[in-house]
């Protein structure tokens, strides 16, 4: 119950108003279509340099939350998911709104988000402490393999080709070996005077999730197409909680398959919506009113994708494996703090996780008020026209990777790695695991350099490397996550018969 | 008319002559105890590389929704906006003057209104200088980020 102690952390004036803002803002930019909540946190990342690290994590930890469920606004009020977590809460919630239950909809949707949040964030609170002390016996070699394991697992898994998706993973292991090496100082694939101190974490997450999007709003031309909101009558809020402790079930359906999808490293949110809402369609007597504006849809997919954000930290802050994209540029900002995640985190920085993690708790409850009460403001901003939101985010997108170092030269790799991960992305690779290879290489070199040295000195390499339980278990887990996602690949794309390509 | 296989190829041969001149460096380039770690994942990498060109030529690897021509043509004023306020009117004009054209030549080139009518005009002008007072509060007032001055600010 360590974490009780430091609940205070949360309620200084700063953090909390960082809390709300976080809240508040997480909500309209998971509103807005196009910019997902991965996007967001990693625009966010420059403004905690001004801030102590616990504030930084708690305005990033807001934001994620809070995204997640923005998202469901637009889902529901416009048909467009706001975040790919959203899919489907709108398969019922826009039924549910264009049949008059637009406000019972929302309600249902930040309720039982802001149910499977808490629980999430309680499954954070007590399974982080007990991996962190099982994490101390790992060992150069073991993390080593825990680097390797985390760019596998979400390049095998979050990715549409595996192939593509372990080629991402190899681009961001190669880019961050950009720069001096850190023992000899030797020069390491340094083509331009910009990369000379290697590429810069934020200023390439910054490029890798923005731009991107930016690209892809513009792709659409200049007439794109608009999108009528529908009208939001008014509900008791009474009404609406009562219905939701009479759907006990698709709650509880919700927020466990979103708890356990959650802990696996590189799942994600739009995989736990929708796996919660076929379980609960499956075990509900009403299965056959499923995707006509039946709540237990939303509830289901909005438990689930916000009750996987907890448990998604659990990977992150005990192994260094992000459970989710987002969880993956957390990661990030905790680096750049100079804040190790594992036993070091809660032995020597225990301040700024406990009062990451309470915040998170208190976050939810926040998300659930802020959610029912601005949602129809929020769907009015979700309306900006799509050429306003691409200059913002281009703009943002620059003074953020400037800001990091006051360098132009963060600002010429940003781009870069933006315009060239939008033209991959449209070939099936993805940012995702590309940027756990740039966050995660240094670790694995570190450690493996480190491994190399004590093998040296004892049995060799192989039997350094390759010999022990926990050695053993971690290469067999990256195999399986290998074989796993290769074979799902194959099911997907069943012999694709090489063809002669159509135009495009 | 572009051949989705050929379209395939494009990444798939860039990516695996990158690789390949990884591996290259990571092998040859001194002091070897630096590219220990590179010499190990290049292996990975220019072997992957090698897999994704091969199904690439092979017509196996398509997968995503490659770069119609509609696309390119809707992207390139945007991208040239872009690239134009990175690397010359950031530093030209200066990084607000450089961000407000770049902010309000995005907004007109893609907004669907007629380039004639004078209210959106009027719109795009009070947008764009609302949206930099806010970008000029929140970094040069708040963060105090010292921007580049060109010519203006």
């Amino acid at each position: 119950m360590e974490f009780l102690s430091y609940f205070g952390g949360v309620f200084e004036p700063v953090a909390l108003l960082l809390l709300i803002g976080g809240t508040m803002g997480g909500l309209i930019l998971g509103a807005t279509p196009g910019l997902s909540p991965t996007m967001a946190v990693a625009l966010l990342i420059p403004f905690t340099f001004h801030l102590s690290p616990t504030q930084g994590l708690i305005l990033l930890g807001a934001a994620y939350t809070s995204t997640v469920a923005g998202g469901a606004v637009t889902a529901i009020l416009l048909k467009i998911p706001g975040a790919p977590a959203n899919i489907a809460t709108a398969l019922d919630g826009n039924k549910m709104a264009k049949q008059g239950h637009g406000a019972r909809a929302l309600h249902l949707s930040f309720l039982a988000s802001g149910f499977g949040g808490v629980i999430g964030v309680l499954i954070l609170i007590f399974l982080t402490p007990i991996l962190a002390v099982w994490a101390l016996a790992f060992g150069p070699s073991h993390l080593f393999w825990m680097a390797i394991l985390g760019v596998t697992v979400i390049g095998s898994l979050d990715s549409k080709s595996f192939v593509k998706g372990l080629l991402s993973g190899c681009i961001g292991l190669w880019l961050s070996m950009i720069g001096y090496d850190d023992i000899q100082g030797a020069q390491r694939f340094i083509f331009a005077d910009a990369l000379t101190g290697g590429i810069n974490i934020i200023a390439a997450l910054i490029g890798l999730f923005a731009i991107p999007q930016v690209l892809e709003m513009i792709a659409k031309g200049r007439f794109a197409a608009s999108v009528e909101a529908i009208t939001v009558p008014k509900q008791r809020i009474m009404d609406s909680f009562r219905e939701l402790t009479q759907n006990i079930r698709s709650l509880s359906i919700g927020t466990v398959v979103g708890s356990i999808v959650g802990l696996i490293p590189g799942v994600g949110g739009q995989i736990a919506g929708l796996v919660a809402y076929d379980q609960a369609r499956k075990f509900s007597p009403h299965r056959d009113k499923f995707g006509t504006g039946h709540p237990e849809g939303v509830i289901a997919a909005e438990s689930a994708n916000n009750a996987m954000v907890g448990p998604s930290l659990v990977p992150l802050l005990t192994l260094s494996i992000p459970g989710s994209p987002t969880a993956a540029v957390l990661l990030g900002g905790l680096l750049i703090n100079g804040i190790f995640p594992g036993s070091d985190l809660f032995e020597n920085h225990p301040q700024v996780a406990w009062t990451f993690i309470n915040s998170m708790l208190v976050g939810q409850i926040l998300m659930v008020i802020f959610g029912i009460y601005t949602a129809a403001w929020a769907a009015r901003i979700a309306r900006v026209p799509t050429p306003i939101m691409a200059a913002a985010v281009l703009v943002l997108a620059v003074f953020g990777s400037y800001s990091v170092q006051q360098s132009m030269g963060d600002v010429y790799v940003m781009l870069a790695l933006g315009v060239g991960m939008f033209f991959l992305e449209r070939f099936g690779f993805s940012a995702a695991p590309l940027v756990l290879g740039l966050i995660l290489g240094p670790i694995a070199e570190a450690n493996f350099i480190q491994g190399s040295m004590i093998a040296d000195a004892q049995s060799g390499p192989w039997q350094y490397f390759l010999t022990g339980t926990l050695n053993l278990f971690l290469v067999a887990l990256v195999v399986l996550s290998v074989a796993y996602s290769f074979r799902s690949n194959k099911a997907r794309n069943p012999a694709t018969k090489p063809s002669r390509g159509v135009a495009t | 008319m572009i051949s989705s296989r050929s379209q395939h190829l494009i990444p798939a041969s860039a990516i695996f002559a990158v690789s390949a001149v990884v591996a290259w460096l990571s092998f040859t380039q001194e002091p070897a105890d630096a590219f220990l770690f590179p010499r190990v994942i290049s292996v990975f990498f220019l072997g992957l590389a090698g897999w994704n060109f091969t199904r690439a030529a092979l017509g196996l690897a398509r997968v995503g929704d490659g770069v119609p021509r509609r696309v390119l043509k809707n992207i390139a004023p945007g991208l040239s906006v872009m690239l134009i306020f990175v690397f010359f009117l950031a530093g030209g004009l200066g990084f607000y003057v450089g961000s407000a054209l770049a902010f309000a030549a995005i907004y007109t080139l893609y907004d669907p209104a007629p380039v004639s009518d004078l209210r959106a005009w009027r719109k795009r002008i009070v947008v764009t200088v609302l949206f930099m007072t806010v970008i000029y509060g929140l970094f040069a007032l708040l963060l105090k980020v010292q921007t580049p001055r060109g010519f203006f600010f």
